[in-house]
C-alpha cells in the first residue's frame, strides 16, 4: 500500500530513489563500569573507534577539499589532530585502566574537562574551539555506541535525503551526482534548503512536518517537487507512471533548451534581461547551461560561512575573479556581506537579538565593522578588471547608509590605484530595495544610485510585518498584493525618471503569476534560480507589453491579492 | 635539552591553521617537545594544548626539545613558524 505525504513543492522535478536519513542518532547511554580484567579489551575498543573516526573524517576532509576548496578543508586537518592528541587519548585510556570506566564514560568525562576549560576562556575565538572538540568527540562516541552519525559526504549511491531541515553546511557536503532530491519536515519555498535545491536543480519537497517519522532509511520513495507529493511504498504501477511523468519533464526541458541562446523579448518586441542568482563560483555552470544573460545576485555569504576565521582579501578576490571571468562580459551583480540576524558567524562576536530580522545585519553590521567591509570591497575592486562587475549594498534604509558605503568603496579604490593596482572605472553601484522606507523614497535614492534591485522576500516580510520563517503568519506572504505592487511601481517609476534601471532578485522574479505583472510595471531585469530562466523566457515571449501595462494598472487599483490573481488569469488567457 | 624563543608577529597569533601545521611538524619527532607562553607549558604534540594557550600577536613563546632528535626538531619548528608567517 502506498502512502502519500503532502508538503510544499520547493524545486521542480521527479526523483525516484532510496531514502537516506540525515537525522542524528540519540547518543545518550547509561553509565556503566567494566570488569577490571576487561580493561585491555576496552582500551582496544576505544582505539578501534578512534581509527574508524579517523577514516570518516579523512573522507569528509577530502570531499570538502574538492567541493568547497582547501581553505574549508583545513578545519578537518585540525580535527584529525584532535584524534591523535596525547592530552586527550592518555587520560581516557587511564580512566579505562585505572578506574574501570567504560570507554564511552571515559570519553565523555575527558571531553567535558576540555570543553569546560575552553568555554571558560575570555576570548571568543578560544571559546569556539569547544565546539570543535564536541564535534570530534561526538563522532567517536557515535562509533563507540555503534550508532553512526549520518555523513552526507560519504554517500556513494543514488539517494533522496530526508531531514528535519538542511543547514548550509549540510548542503555544502551534498554531491549532486548521488543526491537526487530531498524532503524536509520544516521550511517553505523561501527557506535555505528550498533555495539550495533550486540552485542545485534537484527536486525537493519541504514542510512535510513528519517525513523523518514516516520514512525510514532505505525506503524507496518518489518525490514530486512540483506538487509537493512524497510517495512511500509505491506500487510498480505508480513508479511506472512517475517514470513517464519524469520523461515528459525531460522532454519539456529539451524543448526549452532550444531558446537558450535567444534574447528575452515580449511578443511586441520589448527586451528585458534574464539573470540568475548564485551562491558560490561553482553555480556559474548551471547559469550558463540555462542561458541566463547575467548574474542578478551573487550572494557572498558562502565565503564567510562554515569556517573559523574571516576570508582574506586574496581568497575573496579569487572567488570574484572566477565568476567574472567565467561570465565573460555579462553583468555580475555582487551583493556585499549580508551576515547577521539569523546568519551567525562563530568567529565574530555578534549580539544575540530578539528580532534578528530587524536587527544588526547586512550593511548595518558592515558599516560598523569597517575592517571586514574594506577587505571585501578591496577584493571586489581588484576583481573588477576581469569582467562586468556591479556592486550592490543590502538592507539600505537611508540615503546616509548608501553614502557612507559608497564613500568607503571610493576610498578603497583610490588606495588601490595609489598602490598601482588596476581597477575598472565603470563599476555601477546600486542598492537592494527590501525595506519599505527605501521603496517609498525611491525618487531621492534614484538620484544617487546607479541601479536598484528589489529583494522581494524581505520587502514582503517588512511591508506586511510578517516573519517569513513563522508558519503561523505565512498567509501574509502575499507577493501579488496591490500594496506591494504599488511599492514596486514607485521604485520602477523613480528609477526610469532618472534614467536608471531596476532589477528584481527575489523569488517573485521567476514566479509565473508575477512575471506578467512585472512586465507591465516595466521591470528591466529579472534574476531568479537558474532553473527558472528558460521557462520565464518562454512565458515572456507570449506576453504583449502594452496589454500587461493595462493589467498592472488594473492590479494596482484592486483591493486584494485574489483580485490580482484573477486579473492575471484574465489578461494572460486573453492574449 | 635544547630551547629557543620566538616573537610572534602574525596578526591573529597562533590560530587554527598554523597550530595544525605546527603540531603536525612536532609529531614527526621522537623528542619531547613543549611550548611555553605566559609561564604555562604545554605539549607541542597536542593540538588542544597549543590552542589552549591562545597565543596572540606580539607574544614571546619558548620551545623546549629533549630527546635524540632534539636539534632537528627545533630546526623544523623554527622553519615552520617562519613559513607560516608567524615570525618575521
Amino acid at each position: 500500500m502506498s502512502k502519500i505525504l503532502k508538503g510544499i513543492g520547493a524545486s521542480d522535478g521527479i526523483a525516484i530513489s532510496k531514502a537516506y536519513s540525515l537525522v542524528e542518532p540519540d547518543l545518550n547511554f547509561t553509565e556503566t563500569s567494566i570488569e577490571s580484567s576487561a580493561s585491555a579489551e576496552e582500551v582496544q575498543r576505544f582505539k578501534d573507534s578512534i581509527h574508524k573516526t579517523k577514516v570518516e573524517i579523512t573522507k569528509i576532509r577530502n570531499h570538502a577539499e574538492v567541493a568547497v576548496g582547501p581553505e574549508h578543508a583545513a578545519i578537518f586537518d585540525a580535527h584529525l589532530l584532535v584524534l591523535e592528541d596525547p592530552e586527550l587519548i592518555t587520560p581516557i585510556e587511564e580512566k579505562i585502566t585505572d578506574q574501570s570506566s567504560s570507554a564511552q564514560q571515559a570519553l565523555v568525562e575527558t571531553r567535558d574537562e576540555f570543553v569546560t576549560m575552553f568555554e571558560s576562556m575570555d576570548n571568543e575565538y578560544m571559546r569556539e574551539r569547544a565546539a570543535d572538540i564536541k564535534d570530534v568527540t561526538k563522532r567517536i562516541l557515535a562509533n563507540l555506541l555503534d550508532r553512526p552519525l549520518p555523513n552526507p559526504a560519504s554517500i556513494d549511491e543514488e539517494v533522496v535525503i530526508i531531514a528535519d531541515d538542511l543547514t548550509p553546511s549540510d548542503t555544502a557536503q551534498l554531491d549532486k551526482q548521488f543526491v537526487k532530491g530531498f524532503v524536509t519536515n520544516i521550511g517553505g519555498r523561501t527557506s535555505h534548503s528550498a533555495i539550495m535545491a533550486r540552485t542545485l536543480e534537484i527536486p525537493a519537497v519541504v514542510g512535510t512536518k513528519g517525513v523523518t517519522d514516516e520514512i525510514t532509511e532505505g525506503d524507496m520513495i518518489i518525490v514530486d517537487g512540483e506538487n509537493g507529493d512524497v510517495i512511500v511504498g509505491a506500487t510498480d504501477k505508480e513508479i511506472k507512471a512517475y517514470e513517464v511523468k519524469s520523461q515528459a519533464l525531460d522532454k519539456e526541458r529539451q524543448e526549452l533548451l532550444k531558446i537558450k541562446e535567444d534574447e528575452t523579448k515580449t511578443s511586441d518586441g520589448i527586451k528585458v534581461e534574464l539573470g540568475a542568482n548564485i551562491g558560490t563560483p561553482e553555480d556559474v555552470e548551471t547559469v550558463l547551461e540555462n542561458g541566463a544573460e547575467g548574474i542578478g545576485l551573487f550572494r557572498t555569504e558562502f565565503l564567510y560561512m562554515g569556517r573559523n576565521e574571516l576570508p582574506t582579501e586574496d581568497e575573496q578576490y579569487e572567488s570574484y575573479k572566477a565568476v567574472l571571468e567565467r561570465m565573460e562580459d555579462k553583468p555580475v551583480v555582487v551583493r556585499t556581506i549580508d551576515i547577521g540576524g539569523d546568519k551567525e558567524l562563530s568567529y565574530l562576536d555578534m549580539p544575540k537579538e530578539l528580532n534578528p530580522f530587524l536587527g544588526y545585519r547586512a550593511i548595518r553590521m558592515a558599516l560598523d565593522n569597517k575592517y571586514l567591509f574594506r577587505t571585501q570591497l578591496r577584493a571586489l575592486l581588484r576583481a573588477s578588471v576581469h569582467g562586468n562587475l556591479k556592486v550592490m549594498f543590502p538592507m539600505i534604509a537611508t540615503i546616509e547608509e548608501f553614502e557612507e558605503a559608497k564613500a568607503l568603496l571610493i576610498e578603497c579604490r583610490d588606495e588601490l590605484k595609489a598602490d598601482g593596482v588596476d581597477v575598472s572605472d565603470d563599476i555601477e553601484v546600486g542598492i537592494m530595495v527590501e525595506i519599505p522606507s527605501t521603496a517609498v523614497l525611491a525618487d531621492e535614492f534614484a538620484k544617487v544610485v546607479d541601479f536598484f534591485s528589489i529583494g522581494t522576500n524581505d520587502l514582503i516580510q517588512y511591508t506586511f510585518a510578517a516573519d517569513r520563517m513563522n508558519e503561523n503568519v505565512s498567509y501574509l506572504y502575499q507577493p501579488y498584493h496591490p500594496a506591494l505592487l504599488r511599492l514596486i511601481h514607485n521604485v520602477i517609476k523613480a528609477a526610469h525618471d532618472n534614467g536608471k534601471w531596476v532589477g528584481m532578485c527575489g523569488e517573485m522574479a521567476g514566479d509565473k503569476t508575477a512575471v506578467p505583472l512585472l512586465i507591465g510595471l516595466g521591470l528591466d531585469e529579472f534574476s531568479m534560480s537558474a532553473g527558472s530562466v528558460l521557462k520565464a523566457r518562454k512565458q515572456i515571449a507570449d506576453l504583449k507589453k502594452t496589454d500587461m501595462e493595462q493589467l498592472a494598472d488594473a492590479a494596482m487599483r484592486s483591493p486584494k491579492s485574489e483580485t490580482v490573481t484573477a486579473l492575471v488569469k484574465e489578461y494572460t488567457e486573453r492574449s | 635539552m635544547e630551547q629557543k624563543s620566538y616573537f610572534i608577529t602574525d596578526e591573529t597569533g597562533i590560530h587554527a591553521r598554523p597550530a595544525t601545521i605546527l603540531v603536525q611538524t612536532a609529531s614527526k619527532f621522537d623528542s619531547e617537545l613543549q611550548l611555553e607562553f605566559n609561564s604555562k607549558k604545554v605539549n607541542l604534540k597536542s593540538i588542544m594544548g597549543v590552542m589552549s594557550l591562545g597565543v596572540g600577536k606580539d607574544s614571546e613563546v619558548t620551545v623546549y626539545a629533549e630527546g635524540n632528535d632534539e636539534k632537528e626538531a627545533l630546526e623544523a619548528i623554527t622553519e615552520t613558524l617562519s613559513n607560516e608567517g608567524l615570525t618575521d
